[in-house]
């Protein structure tokens, strides 16, 4: 009884502190009790976990911005003679340019630096969906612009990089795919980022087998996409990459995302438009 | 000084690994070097030492039909922010140890401590159960993590101690340090020396096998 006479005499009150008083007092079964803890909490740690993202948000960019360069240097390294090339050119970087995807246009006005692909194609403004049978690479909307890599000398193409990603057995896979002048050859392939099973299909990202695609052609003279994984030992000509055995699903990905970037939805209409005028 | 006790006992005498046999999905995963073992340590020591004192902080409050998932929600929200914080000031050792960070959600000694301990004592004591459990966890990770480190590949923290076969050095790495199950064979001759030591660890068998009569 004597809590009750003094739940009325805090209700009088009706100040804030004292109905959180009188919050605390009730017993812990009670249901108001039992959803308000419940909310508290979650309010309280949605907002420890908010504050935590956005403020260090721009230090783990800064990391993934980093990485993503030094990935293209390692492949830059692994590519013969391109250092040299680079040297003779007088360039140390690769030239980045914005592609309108649809016509393959270069686009001006957005900023490479900034652009984040995976949140450009979940903004309706910005991204197209993709056909469900076109959609090879599982990754249902498409950004309207990219960015693309490249190295010239004396206005003539001499290496094209081409940042691309697909959905793999169990997370996005991101890659980099540098082409030779004639946009058919691939010059290198490197995984950029992955979540798939380590030791399993995590192995797409290791050097052995990411060099298995130099040298590959992706599509022939007239320009179909013939490129494929296949079973392990069975690759059989230009167009067919040996899979990973145990990792059928990330490598057979991985084969897909070239697939459909190198397409009509990809960077399909910029690499005609290259070929036809140059850039 | 009794305080000291809640510190002192996980280590050996209670250990959360090697006595309970909690955490050893981590201790397989992040031990082949002294570097995320230490890494994985100060995660879940510094995790195990916040959610006591939080949950300890407000147990009176907690209603007891959800008191598991408060705990949990609590604890899941601590390792996203270390995660986070990984991710910003030491990116190349985050991402070494990709997952298991997020793991420690799952790792039963952070939700067991919360359960059995935090519960039911003030924040002092709390505080201090789970800096000695993380601690006595720090230790197993760290014991196998610098053989793992050693005989796997001739370094510890990653510098080299001794000569390599491959530089013209005697030492030949043992590769199978570096695979899972010898983790596994580590952290089980670990409970075997402890419990030879420490014979009141025994625990006593479930069943004991019958003899089978001759002739039936």
């Amino acid at each position: 009884m004597r809590g009750g006479v003094r739940a009325e005499r805090v209700h009088l009150m009706a100040s804030p502190l004292a109905l959180w008083r009188q919050f605390l007092a009730r017993p812990n079964d009670d249901r108001v009790k039992t959803y308000g803890v419940a909310i508290i909490v979650a309010f309280a740690c949605a907002l420890v976990i908010s504050v935590t993202s956005v403020r260090l948000k721009p230090l783990q960019e800064a990391h993934l911005a980093a990485e993503r360069s030094a990935r293209i240097e390692a492949m830059l390294d692994t590519l013969p003679g391109m250092r040299e090339l680079m040297e003779t050119t007088g360039v140390t970087a690769l030239e980045t340019r914005m592609v309108k995807l649809s016509d393959g246009s270069i686009a001006s006005g957005i900023d490479t630096v900034s652009f984040d692909a995976v949140a450009a194609s979940e903004d309706p403004e910005d991204s197209i969906a993709i056909p469900p049978d076109a959609d090879v690479a599982g990754l249902k909307r498409r950004e309207n612009h990219a960015p693309v890599y490249l190295l010239e000398r004396d206005r003539e193409l001499m290496l094209l990089v081409l940042p691309m990603r697909a959905t793999g057995y169990q997370s996005t896979i991101t890659a980099m795919l540098a082409l030779e002048p004639n946009l058919r050859t691939v010059a290198a392939l490197t995984i950029t980022g992955h979540g798939e099973t380590p030791g399993l299909g995590a192995r797409i990202s290791e050097p052995e087998w990411t060099a298995l695609w130099r040298g590959k052609e992706i599509a022939d003279e007239s320009g179909t996409i013939l490129i494929e994984v296949v079973r392990g030992g069975q690759a059989t000509g230009p167009h067919q990459v040996d899979g990973l055995s145990g990792a059928t699903r990330s490598s057979n990905a991985v084969g897909a995302m070239l697939s459909f970037w190198l397409g009509d939805l990809g960077f399909g209409p910029f690499l005609d438009r290259l070929e036809s005028e140059g850039i | 000084m009794s305080l000291l006790r809640h510190v002192t006992l996980p280590l050996i005498g209670q250990n959360p690994v090697t006595l309970q046999i909690l955490g050893i999905c981590s201790a397989l995963a992040v031990t082949t070097s002294l570097t995320t073992a230490l890494t994985m340590s100060v995660a879940l020591t510094a995790v195990l030492c916040a959610s006591a004192a939080i949950i300890s902080l407000i147990r009176r409050h907690i209603p007891s039909t959800i008191r598991l998932i408060v705990q949990i929600t609590i604890i899941a929200s601590l390792v996203i922010v270390i995660d986070e914080l990984l991710k910003a000031y030491a990116f190349e050792i985050s991402k070494r140890l990709s997952i298991f960070v997020g793991l420690i959600v799952t790792n039963c000694v952070v939700l067991g401590r919360a359960e059995s301990f935090a519960m039911r004592n003030p924040v002092l004591p709390s505080v201090l159960d789970g800096l000695g459990n993380g601690l006595g966890y720090s230790l197993i990770l760290m014991t196998v993590g610098a053989v793992r480190e050693f005989f796997g590949a001739g370094t510890l923290f990653g510098r080299a101690v001794v000569d390599l076969k491959a530089d013209g050095g005697w030492f030949q790495p043992l590769g199978l340090m570096q695979l899972a199950p010898s983790a596994f064979f580590i952290i089980g001759l670990l409970v075997w020396a402890i419990r030879s030591l420490r014979r009141e660890q025994i625990e006593p068998a479930d069943y004991s096998l019958a003899v089978k009569e001759a002739g039936r």
